[in-house]
Parts: structure tokens; C-alpha cells; sequence
């Protein structure tokens, strides 16, 4: 029992002052990022969520160039990267996929720079790793409260405009016949958008903050036929996934003889990733249960002359 | 259809008067007047294109019209008057979407309001009753993506309804529906406007469906209106005033034709209006 015990425990993970850390992080960034995803998922706006992502790696780059905290970078240029979105794409359904895809070519374009410039003129060598899939157990624990903080902007903004935005997911125009104030709900929405996406960047990177991102969100929406309930279930999933991939990574530590430990990121996206599968297997199942015995296809002689 | 029925006999719910829209420089609504009265249902009829869904959002609030006014209860129509309830066209739920059938007819109570829903039994009770009102009980707990178009059309229905408006605008409800369904929702829609003294306005391409139930009818072409009982509107010489050109009214088995007379087929070859190039049959019983 022991052996099983420090086998799935490897020795100092609960004393271990950075898995305290990361774990603490982690689970309130995966609480944000799951809330904000669900309706995310909803809206058809993942694309815009991997947009900010981008503008995330360029904000958290330029922050790294010039001496700040990559969380303010994160943030800072997210929030503004999602306001000239949604300024550019008012409304329109083409007009909001055109102004994400322009700003995100822009952020690419920009991380690039600064994160040559980073890793040649600046100090900061394993920037690029930082940056892009993060470094959730090299975070000072005098970030907790910063995170802790910014994670209330997101979850408060979603809960003031959970039901506009759910009418204005359904029908902008049910929405708008019934007062819906849609610029300020989709402006709000950004924001949350934008903040929860540069959390999660500094949890699991710019680049794979999608996968906390839309993952548990696009599960929890296999799994229920109701939003409350969705929200729930992406986070048991979202915070699951993140705590179950720091343990790995802790236990990574002592899988190989050269005690090479690998990177969170890689096992938090891999375990959301296996809860994305799994969620689809109640429909498989149903699916299968329902499927009709296929009549045999006739062959045409067309398809006689294309075999020969 | 009781032809009797005058129009003003109940009291006033709704008045258009010389509604004009232009976009982009195109004429869309030209001077259009009419009233609806408190219970009654009336058919917004038109060919595609002839300003019905403008007309709908300019009653809304959602269109500011170029000129005349739009008055709902004898005031001018604000965004946040929720004495009317809107089905608009061609609502695309999502399957994926997790929400049910009752989760959708209760946003209709509350989806405008900031912060989170606290749970209410009144709310609740309202809600199935207004699935209950629409034959909707079967399938209250079923995911709204999942349902049939005419379930939808339910849903969407008591949604709109639950609030209680005495005003229930709906925009092509009937689009996409076989004829079956169409009739339960135009005689469900006729039974809601009676017992429970809506007016309603439904927009439609297509006026025979409507006749059992309908009250008085708006006619709509070329961005020109014309209104009153069938009777009065449903006329060679009114319709053709509006279309501009000739056009023939039909009657069979009770059913009305609308039919573009020759020389309209023959101006049609030359001036191709929009409302022209769907050919010489308007409409077809």
C-alpha cells in the first residue's frame, strides 16, 4: 500500500514549496479558463481565443524585453489586442473571423521580434520555452495574489452578463428585441476573454493556453444539457487535468535514470485531451445502440470503369 | 374567416404611420400605415424582398425609420419596452448547444437582466405553464438543437410569450416547415392570440395558410402596404395599385391566387423588379 502510495506520490510533492505553488495557480487559472471557455465554445469563438493566445506571446515577450513581469505583458496587450477586435469586427459574423485572423498575423509577427531579441540581446535564454508552453513551478509564490486578483475580473464579468450573453448566443437579434445591451455584453465578454487567456498563459504558455481554453469546455458540453451544469463539469475536468499534470510532471522527475523532469504543459494538454475522447463515449455508445444494419451498396457501372 | 370583424373594434395595440426606410439610398419602406388592434392576428403578407423583416425591426425598435413613427400601447416604441414579444427568422440553435427546451423559454423571463439567475418558483411555474400553453411539455427537458423545426418554432414561441407581451411579432415562422407543422402553429398561434388576448403580426410569403385564423391582413409589395380584412386588401385593383402592375386575384376552393396578368409578364422582360423575377405566379396555393 506504501509502494502504491509513494509510487503515484513520488517523495516531497506535498512538501514541495513549488508544487504548492503551481497547484494553487494552476487551479484558479483552470477555474477561469473553463468558465470563460464554456461560453466560449458556446459562441463559436475559439478562434478569437487562439488569436489572444498569439497576442498573449507577443505581450509577454515585450514584457520580458524590457524588465517587466511576463504576466503584464500577458494581460496587458490581450485586453487591448481584444478591444481592437472587437472594434474592428462589430458585430458581423465575417467581420469578427477577419479582424481576429488580422490581429493574430500582427502578434505572431511581433512575438517573433521580440523573442529573438529576447533570447540574443536580452539575458533571458530560455525565454521562447517560457513564453510559449510555460513554467508553472518556476512562478515566485508572490504571484499568487496577483493571480488570485486578476482571476476575479473574468469570473465576475461572466457572472454580470451570463444571461444576455447565453440570449445573445441563442439570437443577437431575440437579444437586441429585448434590450440587450450586445456592445457592452460582447465588449465585457472580451475582457474576460483576454484576462483569463493571459492567466492561463502564464500557467501552461501563450501557445497551448487554447487547450484549457476550449478542451474541458468542449467535454463538459458533451456531457449535459445544461449550461450551469457545463460550467461545473469543465471545471471538475479543466482543475482535475491541471493538478493531475503537475503530479506527473513532479513524478517525471524519477521515471528516467537521468532524472529529466518534463514539462507540465505537455501532461496538463495530454490529460485534457484524454477527458475530450472519453467525453465522446456516452454518444458513441447511444450511436451505436441506434445504428441501422447498412443495406449493401449496389454497384454502378461507373464505378466499374474508375476501379478499372 | 369572418369578414364582419371590423378593424378597430378593440382597443389600440399597435400603430404605424407613414413608415418610410431607405438604405444605402434603396426605397425599402414607402410611407406604410396600419393598426393593430388588442387579440388580433394579423397576416404581414409580401413576396421575398417587399420590407417585411424591415417592417418588423422598425416596430421593434431595431431599424430607425427614415420617417413616420411606430407607437405600441400609445407610446413610442423603446428598446426596453417588453410589451412585445419577437420570433425572428431562421433561428439556428445549435445541437451542441446545452440547453433545454425550459432553460430557453426561461431566458424569455430574464435573458435581458445582469448577474446570476437565484431560483424562483413563480419563474418556474410560469415557464411550464407557457410550455404547457404551446403543447410543449414533451419535450420541455430535451436539448433545444436537437428538437424538430416545428418544436422549435414551440420553443421559440412560449419564449417569446412568457413575459406576456400583448404584442407577438414573428418573422417567417413558417419557412422550413412542412405543411402539417405549419398549420398546428398557425392554429396554435390563432388559439394564444384568442385565449390569451395577444395581438399577433406574422410575417409570411404566402397568405392561404393564414386565412383560417386571420383577423386582417397587411399586404406588402415594392415596399408599399395596404391593409385591412382580406376582403377589403386580397383584390385585383388593390394589388395591382401596390405590385404597379396588373395582377389577377384568384379564387379556388377558397384558397387565393395571386397571379401577374400578361402584360406584367411581358413589363417584367423589360424592367425586372425584384419583385418581378420570381415569375408570373406571386403566389400559389
Amino acid at each position: 500500500m506504501h509502494q502504491l502510495y509513494t509510487w503515484v506520490f513520488e517523495p516531497g510533492f506535498f512538501a514541495s514549496a513549488q508544487v504548492q505553488v503551481a497547484a494553487t495557480i494552476g487551479g484558479v487559472v483552470a477555474v477561469v479558463s473553463t468558465v470563460v471557455g464554456v461560453f466560449t465554445v458556446m459562441r463559436g469563438q475559439s478562434f478569437a481565443g487562439h488569436a489572444l493566445g498569439d497576442v498573449s506571446t507577443a505581450g509577454g515577450s515585450g514584457a520580458l524585453l524590457i524588465g517587466l513581469s511576463p504576466l503584464a505583458g500577458f494581460v496587458g496587450l490581450g485586453v487591448i489586442g481584444a478591444g481592437v477586435m472587437e472594434m474592428i469586427g462589430v458585430r458581423r459574423l465575417r467581420g469578427r473571423d477577419l479582424a481576429t485572423g488580422i490581429v493574430l498575423g500582427a502578434a505572431i509577427g511581433l512575438s517573433a521580434l521580440f523573442l529573438y531579441l529576447d533570447t540574443t540581446a536580452g539575458a533571458s535564454t530560455g525565454a521562447t520555452q517560457q513564453i510559449l508552453f510555460g513554467s508553472i513551478f518556476t512562478i515566485a509564490s508572490g504571484t499568487v495574489p496577483i493571480v488570485v486578483i486578476l482571476s476575479l475580473v473574468p469570473l465576475v464579468s461572466i457572472a454580470v452578463i451570463c444571461r444576455p450573453l447565453l440570449l445573445a448566443t441563442v439570437s443577437t437579434d431575440m437579444a437586441a428585441a429585448r434590450g440587450v445591451p450586445l456592445r457592452l455584453a460582447g465588449l465585457l465578454y472580451m475582457l474576460a476573454l483576454a484576462v483569463s487567456v493571459g492567466l492561463s498563459s502564464l500557467a501552461i504558455g501563450a501557445i497551448l493556453s487554447t487547450a484549457l481554453l476550449i478542451g474541458p469546455a468542449a467535454a463538459a458540453l458533451r456531457l449535459t444539457r445544461r449550461v450551469g451544469r457545463a460550467v461545473a463539469v469543465a471545471c471538475v475536468i479543466g482543475v482535475g487535468a491541471t493538478w493531475l499534470g503537475v503530479l506527473l510532471a513532479y513524478d517525471s522527475y524519477y521515471w528516467g535514470p537521468g532524472h529529466q523532469g518534463l514539462p507540465v504543459s505537455f501532461f496538463i494538454v495530454a490529460v485534457v485531451f484524454a477527458a475530450y475522447l472519453l467525453s465522446g463515449l456516452p454518444d458513441a455508445r447511444t450511436a451505436a445502440r441506434h445504428r441501422r444494419p447498412v443495406t449493401p451498396m449496389t454497384t454502378s457501372p461507373a464505378d466499374d470503369r474508375v476501379a478499372a | 374567416m369572418d369578414e364582419a370583424q371590423a378593424l378597430g373594434a378593440a382597443p389600440e395595440i399597435l400603430r404605424v404611420d407613414g413608415v418610410s426606410v431607405s438604405l444605402s439610398g434603396r426605397q425599402i419602406l414607402d410611407s406604410v400605415s396600419f393598426t393593430v388592434g388588442a387579440g388580433q392576428f394579423t397576416g404581414l403578407i409580401g413576396p421575398n424582398g417587399a420590407g417585411k423583416t424591415t417592417l418588423l425591426r422598425v416596430i421593434l425598435g431595431l431599424q430607425r425609420p427614415t420617417g413616420g413613427r411606430v407607437a405600441v400601447l400609445g407610446r413610442p416604441r423603446s428598446r426596453r419596452n417588453q410589451s412585445i414579444g419577437y420570433v425572428p427568422q431562421k433561428v439556428l440553435l445549435d445541437p451542441d448547444m446545452p440547453m433545454r427546451a425550459r432553460d430557453l423559454v426561461a431566458l424569455g423571463t430574464d435573458g435581458h437582466r445582469f448577474g446570476i439567475r437565484l431560483r424562483s418558483h413563480d419563474r418556474s411555474q410560469a415557464v411550464r405553464d407557457m410550455l404547457h400553453a404551446v403543447d410543449a411539455d414533451r419535450f420541455a427537458d430535451a436539448r433545444v438543437g436537437n428538437l424538430s423545426g416545428g418544436e422549435q418554432q414551440r420553443v421559440l414561441i412560449a419564449h417569446a410569450l412568457v413575459s406576456r407581451p400583448q404584442l407577438l411579432l414573428l418573422d417567417e415562422p413558417l419557412a422550413g416547415l412542412d405543411i402539417r407543422s405549419g398549420q398546428e402553429i398557425i392554429s396554435l398561434l390563432g388559439r394564444i392570440a384568442r385565449e390569451h388576448k395577444v395581438a399577433v403580426l406574422l410575417s409570411a410569403h404566402e397568405i392561404n395558410p393564414l386565412l383560417p385564423v386571420m383577423d386582417s391582413v397587411v399586404y406588402l409589395a415594392a415596399g408599399r402596404a395596404a391593409s385591412g380584412t382580406t376582403g377589403q386588401v386580397i383584390r385585383a385593383e388593390v394589388l395591382s395599385r401596390l405590385y404597379g402592375y396588373h395582377v389577377d386575384v384568384l379564387n379556388v376552393h377558397g384558397r387565393v391566387l395571386v397571379v401577374a396578368g400578361p402584360a406584367a409578364a411581358a413589363d417584367a422582360a423589360l424592367t425586372a423588379g425584384p419583385a418581378l423575377t420570381v415569375g408570373p405566379a406571386l403566389e400559389a396555393g
